[in-house]
């Protein structure tokens, strides 16, 4: 044969090799059919009601009434439409950015909401949802904030868990003794980064595989406060467990913006810092001397050691950096919210900020809205269970993991992991 | 200088003089100590003994921050750029230029990159990513970064490796106009052709000593001589092929990887009994999946795999093997071998459950032992003991095991991928000679190799893949140049008709491929760019 006869018989056929990507469609044509007539044509009459005034506005914006319905039957049918849209795309191989699937969800849980608000005659308060939302997601950001800085290094960090708890406890109990919520901020950070010099000193010292010393770590940490709570802690609650609480500090002008406002600006001083941490982690990471080392480290490590940049100084660093950053998540959880210390409080939040790091694909803007999605979604179980729906309460608040186990294993795409992770350098 | 690995020598007091814009060849075979010598000097391993002088100054490197500072410059046999970096923050990586707070100046850096590249021709995008750039483009950029940092000395390792014909003579050029600039180089091969072509002295090491000194006017098979230290001969002697029925076809073979890449795009070729057919290619095109696939490890997308009228496809790797597939793989210690297993089990392991070997449900090691030792023999394999792990012996007595296990049965089709990778000369004479062997025994062989010399010396067709695809099959007699333009994608009528007037000396051949090349090379630098990778 010559090669021409080759070359002309390929390039038809490799073409036709490549299968239509079918998930999303199939996703998207079920959810549409599942809310055009579940939630519009037997759906419940009666209607529903989305409050977006809380007392105190600074202008009232009146409730938002429709009638559950035709709220049903006019998303589904938009719903539809974009399935079909998805399919026809699917089949010429046409690839929508990540608006499509965004728009496609928020069209889906407003008719969601418009359905489970109507029969009962619900009230659906959309700011305190949104509020709850991001109260729910702090801690989560702070963990994806650790992660990311710590596996960009090269370090995986299950840990972030035990992070989160031990920077919970030492806020709690440091704010306690000194009877200020601010003191227990300064002491947060120190507690996630003492559990990251544990990490990294048999990660990097002794090569131990660092998902097994992660896990071992979580479990010490829920231990070890564990035991200081039932001995000490309760001993005397009032000298060492006082709740102490962060003051809002709103922000003028801002926080008079309706709805937003009200969620974004009308914060504690935490909230203000993750909004610094994420904004100068998306600029750092990608736009400095700092990232970019920390980025070549844990992609090629050899590479960075060629050039003279310390691997392992670099990794031990950014990695009790990233403590520190996950100790304030922690924090969040006593002196953020104004409670107490109480057993095993951060209940598996670290392992959900794992997976709004891998579902934002290792980066800081990425992981932020991967963990609001998570926050939502567990807002939106606790306002549904307190209007009252026909969901079992059970279920709603399965709601929150349903939607991490969906979005990581389904949604993520090709992702790429930092090339080095969880790879000692051994020189 | 000296270096110890545990007991193992690998540099015993070396002495090297670099003279300033030099080209000095350090020639020897793999595991010679060429490349620790140079990690020793760029500060990547410390040294056991001696010092090193710069304008007879002692300098001490405690890192390769230090030998940079000191003006020299490596680059590696495997790149060290990061995939997912730009080509300027590749060349920033350690010497940041920043601006407030750390952050990056990025226009400084690709401003570096569009000077050195523009002063010696480099045509380098400052933007684009490393994993998209093509094997020689990378290696500018890493020649780039080193000559950001003022380089005076440059150690270039292997560099031709995963090069071109084609590729390796711009490498070539840029070298000399390295050399007009004042800069030094050390250039590191075991390639006799390139050192002859490119070096003003030449040093050979073997087994971590210097045998001498070469001039680069000696012939290739002197070199070869003062790099094994007994008389070679280069060629291998073999008679023209006999060849039968073509019992082997494929059809119409297509690979996708999964990432949904067309790793072999519509292959169809035939093998005959009693014929060598050498696949050559650059690292990456496809010639790895092709035997893969052809084993079983891969299943093909389209496609037919026949041998003696039956399909293949579908059909488990054991029973390709019961076929009679002799198969050695391109990655001898991963794929190979298993390191922890004993020889004689080495030698079983895809027989280890049939007569004579096996027993209803027992092994029997009388005759594991005895049969092993009978391949010892057979194949020279210089060992201890059969029941020493196999990870004990050196690169070639490894290879010679697995040969001794792919040979040692009756086949129907031969294939081995990279046979003589990283084997000292002795032991790849005697791995040509089993393979030219195994074809006068009637068996049809495909050899995949990227090196040009093997395939000249076993092929009695050569398929030349490109991109995944087959671009031609040629003779033997076809030129190292129009091999080398096929390699880069030019068809093969294209080819062997842009080379049919040049002369067969072989150094001049360099020379007009290099002239006659550009075009091709153009177009192949944007699509190899994911194959080589």
């Amino acid at each position: 044969m010559t090669a021409q006869t080759v070359e002309n018989t390929s390039s038809t056929q490799v073409k036709a090799l490549a299968p239509i990507a079918w998930k999303f469609p199939i996703v998207y044509s079920i959810l549409a059919l599942v809310s055009f007539v579940f939630f519009g044509l037997i759906g419940r009459d009666g209607e529903t009601t989305f409050r977006v005034a809380t007392g105190g506005d600074f202008f009232a914006i009146p409730d938002f009434v429709v009638s559950s319905t035709a709220a049903g039957l006019t998303l589904g049918i938009l719903l539809v439409v974009m399935a079909a849209a998805s399919i026809y795309l699917g089949v010429k191989r046409i690839s929508v950015g990540s608006w499509f699937p965004m728009l496609f969800g928020v069209l889906f849980v407003i008719s969601f909401l418009a359905w489970a608000g109507g029969g009962s005659g619900g009230v659906i308060p959309l700011t305190t949802l949104l509020a709850g939302a991001l109260a729910l997601s702090v801690p989560l950001i702070f963990g994806a904030m650790c992660g990311l800085v710590g596996e960009r290094s090269g370090i995986i960090n299950i840990a972030i868990e035990g992070q989160l708890l031990a920077g919970a406890f030492l806020a709690a109990v440091v704010a306690s003794v000194v009877k200020n919520p601010y003191a227990g901020l300064l002491a947060a950070p120190i507690a996630g980064a003492l559990v990251a010099v544990i990490l990294t000193f048999f990660a990097v010292k002794y090569w131990v595989n660092q998902i097994i010393i992660g896990v071992v770590l979580n479990v010490l940490v829920v231990g070890l406060t564990s035991f200081l709570y039932s001995t000490v802690l309760t001993e005397d609650p009032a000298l060492w467990n006082a709740r102490q609480k962060l003051p809002n500090l709103p922000i003028p002008l801002l926080s008079d913006i309706p709805v937003l406002g009200r969620v974004l600006f009308d914060q504690n001083i935490l909230v203000y810092i993750m909004y610094v941490v994420v904004i100068a982690l998306q600029i750092f990471v990608f736009r400095s001397k700092w990232g970019l080392r920390m980025r070549a480290v844990g992609e090629h490590p050899k590479a960075a050691d060629t050039v003279g940049i310390k691997v392992n100084f670099t990794r031990v660093r950014n990695t009790l950096m990233a403590g520190a950053i996950a100790g304030l998540g922690g924090a969040f959880f006593t002196v953020g919210s104004g409670l107490a210390f109480g057993k095993e409080m951060s209940a598996g939040q670290g392992y959900i900020a794992l997976a709004a790091m891998i579902l934002g694909k290792w980066n800081p803007k990425g992981a932020l809205l991967a963990a609001l999605l998570f926050g939502f979604s567990k807002s939106l179980g606790n306002t549904l269970q307190s209007i009252g729906t026909p969901v079992a309460n059970e279920l709603l608040l399965m709601l929150p993991y349903i939607v991490t186990v969906f979005a990581v294993a389904g949604f993520v795409g090709r992702v790429r992991p930092p090339a080095a992770e969880g790879v000692p350098y051994v020189k | 200088m000296t270096k110890v690995f545990g007991s193992f020598v690998a540099n015993d007091h070396i002495d090297l003089t670099i003279e300033p814009g030099e080209i000095h060849a350090l020639l020897g075979e793999n595991g010679a100590g060429k490349s620790t010598m140079m990690n020793v000097l760029y500060g990547l391993y410390d040294a056991d003994g001696g010092e090193i002088l710069i304008d007879d100054e002692p300098v001490k490197f405690a890192g390769p921050g230090d030998a940079v500072a000191a003006g020299i410059g490596m680059v590696h046999q495997h790149f060290m750029l990061v995939p997912v970096f730009t080509v300027a923050e590749s060349v920033a990586l350690g010497y940041e230029p920043t601006k407030n707070l750390g952050l990056l100046d990025i226009k400084e850096a690709r401003k570096r990159v569009i000077e050195i590249s523009s002063r010696f021709n480099f045509n380098i995008d400052p933007d684009a990513l490393i994993e998209d750039l093509p094997v020689g483009a990378q290696q500018r950029v890493e020649i780039i970064k080193a000559l950001s940092r003022d380089a005076e000395i440059l150690i270039l390792d292997e560099p031709t490796a995963v090069l071109t014909p084609q590729e390796t003579d711009e490498l070539i050029s840029i070298m000399r106009q390295l050399k007009e600039q004042g800069t030094s180089i050390v250039f590191i091969t075991h390639k006799l052709r390139e050192v002859r072509a490119i070096a003003d002295s030449i040093t050979v090491i073997r087994r971590g000593k210097i045998v001498g000194e070469a001039s680069p006017d000696s012939t290739e098979t002197e070199l070869a001589s003062q790099m094994v230290g007994r008389a070679v001969s280069l060629t291998t002697e073999k008679d023209d092929a006999d060849s039968g029925d073509a019992t082997f076809q494929v059809r119409g073979l297509t690979v996708v990887d999964k990432a949904e890449n067309v790793v072999v795009d519509d292959v169809s070729f035939d093998v005959r009994r009693g014929e060598i057919l050498a696949v050559a290619g650059v690292q990456g095109n496809g010639q790895t999946e092709l035997a893969e696939t052809i084993i079983g490890l891969t299943e093909p997308r389209l496609g037919t795999i026949t041998l003696d009228g039956k399909d293949l496809v579908g059909e488990s790797v054991k029973d390709r093997l019961g076929a009679g597939i002799g198969f050695v793989p391109e990655d001898r210690s991963t794929d190979g071998i298993i390191a922890e297993f004993a020889i004689r089990e080495n030698m079983i392991l895809d027989v280890y459950d049939r007569q004579p070997y096996a027993k209803g449900l027992n092994l029997r090691p009388k005759v594991i032992t005895a049969e092993a030792k009978k391949k010892v023999d057979e194949f020279d394999i210089r060992l201890g003991s059969v029941v020493d792990p196999i990870s004990t012996l050196s690169g070639g007595n490894q290879q010679k095991v697995v040969l001794s296990r792919e040979l040692g049965r009756e086949l129907r089709l031969f294939i081995a991928s990279q046979p003589t990778r990283g084997l000292d000369v002795g032991s790849i004479e005697f791995v040509h000679k089993r393979v030219i062997a195994e074809r006068d025994a009637g068996t049809p062989c495909i050899i995949v190799s990227t090196e040009l010399d093997e395939v000249y010396g076993l092929a009695d067709r050569i398929a030349v893949m490109y991109s995944g695809r087959i671009v031609g099959i040629v003779g033997p007699e076809t030129s190292r140049e129009a091999l080398g333009l096929m390699m880069a994608g030019v068809p093969a009528d294209e080819a062997l008709a842009a080379t049919a007037d040049s002369t067969t000396d072989a150094t001049e051949k360099t020379q007009s491929a290099a002239t006659a090349a550009p075009a091709a090379d153009d177009d192949s630098a944007t699509t190899s760019a994911e194959e080589t990778e």
